[in-house]
């Protein structure tokens, strides 16, 4: 879809003229010590449909649309938006953000330039319509199907599909013009097993920015039922998991949760300007053994996290958090990267219109290493292999992290024994990384389920890694 | 003030045409929520203002019933053509979801066809810039309260007002306005090379009764003070005891595992646990959704069900779940008024004040943040990351981080020792610290 077609569904129905976002953008700039100043319009299309008891119960389907209206003067914002696109509306959200502006100089704005490089890390399906109904019931029951015949202790199984369009148009004083459709399916099954009275849970998913099509590929959908059930099956034989500090080997792919956390939050510009980040003015340090090379991925096609461009305009691109163990760069937006002298790297993200930008991650991973995976098991005697993981959080400013995992056994004697139960790792983000002594050569990114939070924001995420092993971490069992 | 006489009817007008739309459309139920909200947030840091955000927001959204099939819409544009619109997907929808039994409206006889006014929405006509100055002042306060604070994180306030909106095809048809608004501070204290940050804030639906900004501002100044230098503890059972923020937290994973939907999916540890002793016999826990101005007041649920005061658990046993009318259905049970949560849940305490509650415990862990999900419902397991104080002779030693505590919800509950009467009022749940008698805890 080209940017003229972008701007018709925007701009057309309200009878807004290109040169009518100038003038709203001129008249924001022209009030004292404005320096930049831009509008975001979004028309958002999502449904979900979700099955329960092996019948398809829910299907729900929103549509929303409005435009946000933000004017920054040096480290302050004045952000309104309205849910009806119309001269009127950003005349009115216009006059309300101008409340920011001090005494001083007024600015310019520049002549809109094209940013639209032609860029297309995905294409622009509406995956809405990449399926009749009758094929996302069919979906949705096929994976219930093959869940319950896979064992007959499975009881109940939940599936959901859910499917999104997001269509922007940037329109900024520096000079950005900028559009993007970005389309997201994601598919989560979930069953409940039962044996002598026992239960376990278990989830398994995926998705990317493609359309429904993509869970019919190599029977993805069907495997996400075989995970879920494997996973929960295997948890019935659980033990209780280990208390106290261990080596603990992360599996490839989600187990990145990790970076995102320990690393990933702390490395975001707005919390290194405001000096309230455990990495704040480290660049140039080794936060991380020489075994680590750590990068933050926008570019990589139709994946979960990937953006032609970020809300901001910024064409994404691939910035490097951490090489060989030494801390390279931060994650910025326009406003945190003025602030600090620095340049965008592409990750001004936003939840929506209705919500201010800020420095966000989009895929999160470490960089393959040189040793076999099962190299890196046989050289611990007594730890933990964690595999999958629920969440994690993390406090910036003391660097404390956890991510819970939902999939772990025991290593004895450099052999993965017996399955534990879920427990919570603890650790300290600038030292984590230290103590990582090997790097797998298996580097695997997660299926697209991520999703994660900030401030009361959540963003499309993606992460990854290989097999790596942490020498020390603390491990939140109930086994002494 | 975003609500008047005028403007209220339309918005009511505007659920009854959706709720004609589907009649004509040829569904057997309806229902529609509808809501629009306004606001102002401003945030301040280093004395400066930092954002000033004004929010408007409103949707519809429309759910229909058709030989027990069902569909939902929803839509930001309220006008009779995007509603009409809505509606007409929502049926869509319903045409490829299976027949489901279970499905519908709550029954006709459990609506709030009468219900109190709660006194839940106060105006609060702030200015930007008043709203800046009380910030400033909340942020000042915690700035100068020691030189060790040496950065902040800001202080904001946030004015919210709102009107609700619903009806269904019984010929049911309420409304209602709330308002909420609060003031909050975080500031980043350092002694040495390790900086630790903390928060207070404040909330209520009137403004008269937020706490003052200079007491806001000093105790996130204190809590964040008192975690500095932090130690890391070895790996024991210990007695904890968890302050009031995080006791409600714990309380929030009994509402889950007493839910509708985790007991009908035999999804909880709590599954047939009615009638049966899940505390020790001196525990009361009520739900009191009448309280006049109360956080989770709420005069009937988002089916339009009356709610009402009742007792969920007396003398340690479970008296009631908390349920919507479908999971009712399919439990062969009643709605309780629940769909949507639970308003106010009021854990009764049976001990005094936080330092006789400190002194019970003599000798433990006082935990005062957890980090993590590491909660699952189905089988009761518990393991989160924690911070917080050693306490010894019932008093706090030192400050503790980075370590875990895990245990089972269910023993966690009947091993429960006391609930002290240092309730906070702030949330929806209403607990004051609780003890537990023992878990373990993972740190070096």
């Amino acid at each position: 879809m080209s940017q003229s077609l972008v701007e018709s569904i925007f701009l057309k129905p309200a009878s807004i003229k290109e040169a009518d976002l100038n003038t709203v953008l001129g008249k924001l700039m022209s009030h004292g010590n404005i320096d930049y100043a831009d509008l975001y319009f979004q028309n958002s299309q999502f449904e979900s449909w979700s099955l329960e008891d092996s019948i398809v119960k829910q299907g729900n389907y929103s549509i929303e649309n409005g435009v946000g209206v933000r004017a920054v003067s040096d480290t302050k914002t004045g952000f309104a938006y309205s849910d009806d696109i119309s001269l009127e509306a950003l005349t009115s959200a216009r006059k309300t953000v101008s409340a920011i502006s001090r005494r001083g100089k007024s600015q310019s704005v520049k002549v809109f330039g094209n940013h639209l490089s032609g860029r297309k890390l995905y294409d622009y399906v509406n995956p809405l319509e990449s399926f009749s109904a009758e094929e996302k019931v069919k979906l949705l029951e096929s994976v219930d199907k093959e869940a319950r015949q896979l064992d007959k202790r499975v009881k109940q199984v939940m599936v959901s599909i859910a499917g999104g369009r997001d269509i922007i148009l940037l329109a900024a004083s520096d000079g950005d013009l900028a559009s993007d459709v970005r389309p997201l399916v994601r598919l989560s099954v979930s069953v409940i097993v039962e044996d002598n009275g026992q239960r376990e849970q278990a989830s398994a998913g995926g998705g990317a920015r493609v359309g429904y099509g993509y869970f019919l590929e190599n029977e993805r959908a069907l495997d996400f039922a075989r995970e879920a059930v494997r996973q929960a099956i295997t948890k019935l034989d659980a033990v209780d998991a280990p208390a106290g500090a261990m080596p603990v080997v992360l599996g490839a792919g989600w187990p990145g949760v990790l970076l995102h956390e320990a690393i990933g939050h702390g490395l975001e510009g707005d919390f290194n300007r405001k000096g309230s980040s455990a990495f704040s003015d480290r660049i140039g340090e080794r936060v991380a053994s020489s075994v680590c090379t750590i990068v933050d991925d926008g570019t990589l096609p139709n994946r979960r996290g990937s953006l032609n461009i970020d809300d901001e305009g910024t064409t994404t691109q691939c910035t490097t958090l951490i090489e060989n163990g030494v801390l390279k760069g931060y994650l910025q937006d326009k406003l945190n990267a003025r602030l600090m002298g620095m340049a965008a790297t592409g990750n001004g993200r936003r939840e929506s219109y209705a919500h201010l930008p800020m420095p966000r991650m989009t895929n999160t991973y470490m960089l393959a290493g040189e040793s076999a995976p099962e190299e890196i098991i046989a050289s611990v005697d007594k730890g933990l292999y964690a595999v999958n993981f629920g969440g994690g959080q993390v406090d910036i400013t003391s660097g404390k992290f956890v991510f819970s995992a939902s999939e772990a056994y025991l290593i004895e004697n450099g052999k993965v024994t017996r399955p534990v139960r879920g427990a919570t790792l603890i650790g300290n983000g600038p030292d984590v990384l230290t103590k990582v002594s090997m790097v797998g050569n298996d580097l695997k990114l997660d299926e697209g389920v991520g999703t994660c939070g900030k401030e009361g924001q959540s963003v499309p995420v993606g992460v990854g890694q290989p097999t790596l092993k942490v020498d020390e971490l603390t491990v939140g069992g109930t086994s002494a | 003030m975003i609500i008047n006489k005028k403007n209220s009817e339309k918005l009511e007008q505007a659920v009854s045409q959706a709720l004609k739309v589907a009649k004509r459309c040829g569904a057997d139920q309806a229902e529609v929520s509808l809501s629009v909200d306004s606001g102002l947030s401003v945030a301040v840091r280093n004395g400066e203002t930092e954002t000033l955000e004004y929010h408007k927001d409103k949707g519809l959204s429309v759910t229909v019933f058709k030989d027990q099939c069902k569909g939902s819409a929803s839509t930001s544009d309220l006008s009779e053509k995007a509603i009409s619109q809505s509606v007409k997907t929502a049926f869509d929808i319903a045409r490829f979801t299976a027949k489901d039994v279970y499905s519908g409206l709550a029954p006709e006889e459990e609506m709030a066809w009468q219900y109190p006014d709660l006194s839940l929405y106060f105006p609060w006509d702030v200015s930007a810039e008043d709203a800046v100055e009380l910030a400033v002042n909340c942020e000042s306060a915690a700035l100068k309260y020691d030189k060790r604070i040496v950065n902040s994180e800001g202080a904001s306030v946030s004015s919210h007002e709102a009107f609700h909106v619903y009806g269904n095809s019984h010929g049911f048809l309420a409304s209602y306005p709330s308002s909420m608004h609060s003031l909050s501070c975080a500031v980043i204290g350092k002694d040495g090379e390790v900086m630790q940050r903390d928060y207070w804030y404040s909330h209520a639906r009137d403004s008269d009764f937020l706490e003052s900004a200079s007491a806001i501002g000093k105790q996130a100044a204190k809590r964040t003070l008192a975690r500095l230098n932090g130690k890391k503890l070895s790996t024991a059972k210990v007695p904890v005891l968890f302050s009031p923020e995080m006791a409600a937290g714990i309380f929030s994973h009994f509402v889950s595992a007493i839910s509708g939907g985790s007991l009908y999916r035999k999804a909880s540890f709590l599954v047939d646990g009615i009638d049966k002793m899940i505390f020790p016999d001196w525990m009361h826990i009520l739900e009191q959704p009448h309280i006049v101005s109360g956080l989770g007041s709420c005069p009937y649920d988002s089916e339009g069900v009356r709610t009402r005061s009742r007792d969920i658990v007396a003398d340690g046993n479970l008296q009631s779940y908390v349920l919507d009318s479908y999971a009712a259905r399919k439990l062969d049970m009643t709605t309780t008024g629940n769909s949507g949560g639970v308003h106010n849940l009021t854990v009764v305490p049976n001990h005094s004040n936080f330092k006789a509650m400190l002194k019970l415990m003599d000798k433990g862990l006082l935990v005062t943040e957890l980090m993590g999900q590491g909660i699952n419902i189905v089988t009761g397991d518990y393991s989160r990351g924690a911070a917080g104080f050693w306490v010894e002779n019932g008093k706090i030693q030192y400050p503790v981080e980075e370590i875990t505590i895990a245990g089972n919800l269910s023993d966690m509950f009947n091993k429960l020792v006391a609930v002290g009467n240092d309730l906070d009022l702030r949330r929806n749940i209403r607990t004051g610290s609780i003890l537990v008698e023992e878990m373990m805890i993972a740190g070096s």
